[in-house]
């Protein structure tokens, strides 16, 4: 495993009565991408400014590099920050910006001259020193506030959902440039989003959070294909939520049937959320699988369709490169594989899955 | 908005005001300050501002006005960053306090500081009572300025405190973030951000203190007399309208020179804009 460069430690944060993060643990390794993914509310913004040093914990521990760095404050810590408005100095132009950190950390003029182009040609923006910030479009704005962080070579670089101001496709090819910038620099980011898919397209590693506690922590195929809780399960990508029980390690009813599974390690006649992916499920003729339905309703997404079918009185989800039609009768067909089973939530906010 | 036409129409009432109440005015402070007795052109009176008494008061004036503006400015800065630190709380309560001083009459504020300022005044009394030293206050430079800044701090908070909260929060949070310590945050970021608000301020103190004859005729004394006092005795007094129009318009190029000084330092013409 690599390095640990940042852990917490036990981190709690309230504002007045509102409970934001609670029994965060969490380590983050040397020049990874690891994105803090949730819906608003969840605490990872917070969580990222308490590493930013812009928030105290009520209680924990920041560690950096085995030193407790909790009471530093921004200006001290080798980390910067990418913030979601951009935040250029308005009254400098873009090579002020840009060298207006190593200025301050005292560099020569011929140094910072050559890591102001050495960082705008990193964000392809070579050529750019004179421009005027404010006349800039927001992906330039973006790229340019990248720049301004990454010039001062921080061991972190903190990024507070940089992309939610740009359009879909400045966004999916700023999602690129963010990964190359990654690897290039060996820089660790600490990416906060609530869009799924950014997150899972770009991390090492993903931090699912809701209501101020880690839900999981795993690489993006980890979370999607092995969601802890149903929480997970539904935040990230569709799923279909069932309620069953696990009758014995790899058999699990659900709807009155038994049925294989591959997890194992609960208890017998144990309560289970079982999560199914659309795209897992397989129509076939009436009574080929294992529940029968009807066909209430499909939308057609391009890429493939998705079909509602109503089956035992639940409605499935199905992600299906084939149409149907409404009130067709069919059958639906899982792999035993790709039957995911959850613990319940001891209650429904204070499920905190462990860091693995 | 509205077509051309509108527009005339909706800015006539103010051009006729203006004429009659301002530029036509403004014309006659000139001819007179231009002119004899006889009605003859002349700069004799303008001439005047180089005789002893008159280039004192000036220079006076300039330099109270100069030492009222800047005690305003060092002020009124921490000020406005404490408040708008808090503004998040009580905006409100905050303005009205601001607001507030400006409600009461300036003359009787300045009264007030009358009395405490002098010999027998709310201090001396007060150290008499500790059988302390007192102090000779009233009728000093000091006094006068003291005047100003307390009539004229709230005309260099308003502008500050408004160019100050347009500044959005994660800017100071970058320059901290990229290493910049609070006084360099201050110098770098704060101060050229807030720099068109602080030349309105400066702009705002410094001609009332430059002009003002009550804060010197009721703190000075009489003894030290500003231009302002001048062109008042010149008036009241003398009834020499054509030197007290002189002094006018001298002091009317000292304005305009202010303003032509202060717009030339001013970096950016919208006031802290971001986009």
């Amino acid at each position: 495993m690599k390095r640990e460069l940042i852990h917490l430690e036990n981190i709690a944060k309230s504002f007045g009565n509102l409970l934001v993060l609670d029994e965060i643990d969490l380590s983050i390794y040397e020049s990874e991408f690891i994105t803090l993914l949730g819906p608003s509310g969840c605490g990872k913004t917070t969580m990222l400014r308490i590493i930013g040093g812009f928030e105290m914990p009520d209680t924990g521990r920041v560690i950096f590099d085995g030193k407790d760095i909790t009471n530093l404050p921004p200006n001290r810590r080798p980390i910067n920050t990418v913030f979601q408005k951009y935040s250029l100095f308005s009254h400098m132009n873009v090579e002020e910006n840009i060298s207006f950190g190593p200025k301050i950390a005292g560099k020569s003029a011929d140094y910072i001259r050559d890591k102001v182009k050495y960082a705008l040609k990193l964000v392809n923006l070579e050529g750019y020193e004179k421009h005027d910030v404010t006349r800039l479009s927001g992906g330039q704005q973006q790229r340019i506030a990248i720049a301004r962080a990454v010039v001062n070579e921080p061991k972190v670089l903190l990024l507070d959902e940089p992309l939610s101001a740009l359009d879909l496709k400045l966004r999916r090819n700023m999602r690129r440039e963010l990964v190359r910038i990654n690897k290039e620099t060996g820089i660790t980011f600490i990416f906060v989003t609530h869009d799924q898919e950014e997150a899972l397209s770009m991390s090492d590693r993903v931090v699912v959070m809701n209501q101020g506690y880690i839900q999981q922590v795993g690489t993006p195929e980890n979370v999607y294909n092995e969601p802890e809780n149903a929480f997970v399960a539904d935040f990230i990508g569709d799923s279909n939520i069932i309620d069953g029980v696990m009758v014995r390690d790899k058999v699990v009813r659900i709807f009155g049937r038994e049925y294989p599974c591959v997890d194992s390690g609960f208890p017998e006649e144990c309560p289970v959320d079982v999560q199914i992916r659309p795209e897992d499920i397989k129509l076939a003729a009436p009574l080929e699988g294992a529940f029968n339905g009807v066909v209430t309703r499909v939308v057609f997404w391009g890429m493939s369709y998705d079909i509602n079918v109503e089956a035992d009185g639940f409605e499935w989800l199905v992600q299906s490169t084939t149409g149907r039609t409404v009130g067709e009768k069919v059958s639906l067909h899982v792999a035993p594989e790709n039957i995911q089973i959850m613990s319940k939530p001891q209650s429904e906010d204070e499920e905190v899955a462990k860091d693995n | 908005m509205f077509n051309k036409f509108t527009r005339n129409i909706l800015l006539t009432p103010f051009l006729i005001w203006a004429g009659l109440f301002i530029f036509v005015p403004l014309i006659f402070i000139v001819w007179y300050g231009v002119t004899d007795y006889d009605g003859n052109f002349s700069l004799g009176n303008i001439g005047l501002i180089f005789e002893r008494g008159y280039l004192d008061a000036l220079k006076l004036s300039v330099e109270l006005a100069l030492i009222s503006t800047v005690a305003c400015l060092l002020l009124a800065y921490p000020l406005c960053l404490i408040l708008t630190e808090r503004q998040r709380d009580n905006t409100t309560i905050i303005s009205l306090l601001f607001i507030l001083p400006l409600w009461m009459n300036s003359l009787l504020s300045t009264m007030a500081w009358q009395t405490i300022l002098e010999h027998n005044g709310i201090i001396n009394q007060f150290m008499k009572l500790l059988d302390l030293p007192t102090f000779h206050m009233i009728n000093t430079e000091g006094a006068i300025v003291l005047g100003m800044v307390y009539n004229f701090l709230p005309y260099m908070v308003l502008p500050l405190f408004i160019s100050l909260s347009k500044i959005d929060r994660s800017i100071l949070e970058a320059a901290q973030d990229l290493g910049a310590n609070s006084w360099q945050k201050f110098f770098r970021v704060i101060l050229p951000l807030t720099l068109p608000g602080a030349i309105s301020g400066i702009t705002m103190v410094f001609i009332p203190a430059l002009t003002t004859f009550v804060i010197s005729a009721l703190l000075g004394g009489g003894k030290l007399l500003l231009i302002g006092n001048i062109i008042e005795q010149e008036f009241t007094f003398q009834y020499d309208w054509h030197v007290g129009c002189a002094l006018s318009v001298i002091l009317m190029i000292f304005i305009i020179l202010n303003m032509l000084l202060t717009t030339a330092f001013d970096p950016m013409k919208e006031a802290g804009d971001e986009h």
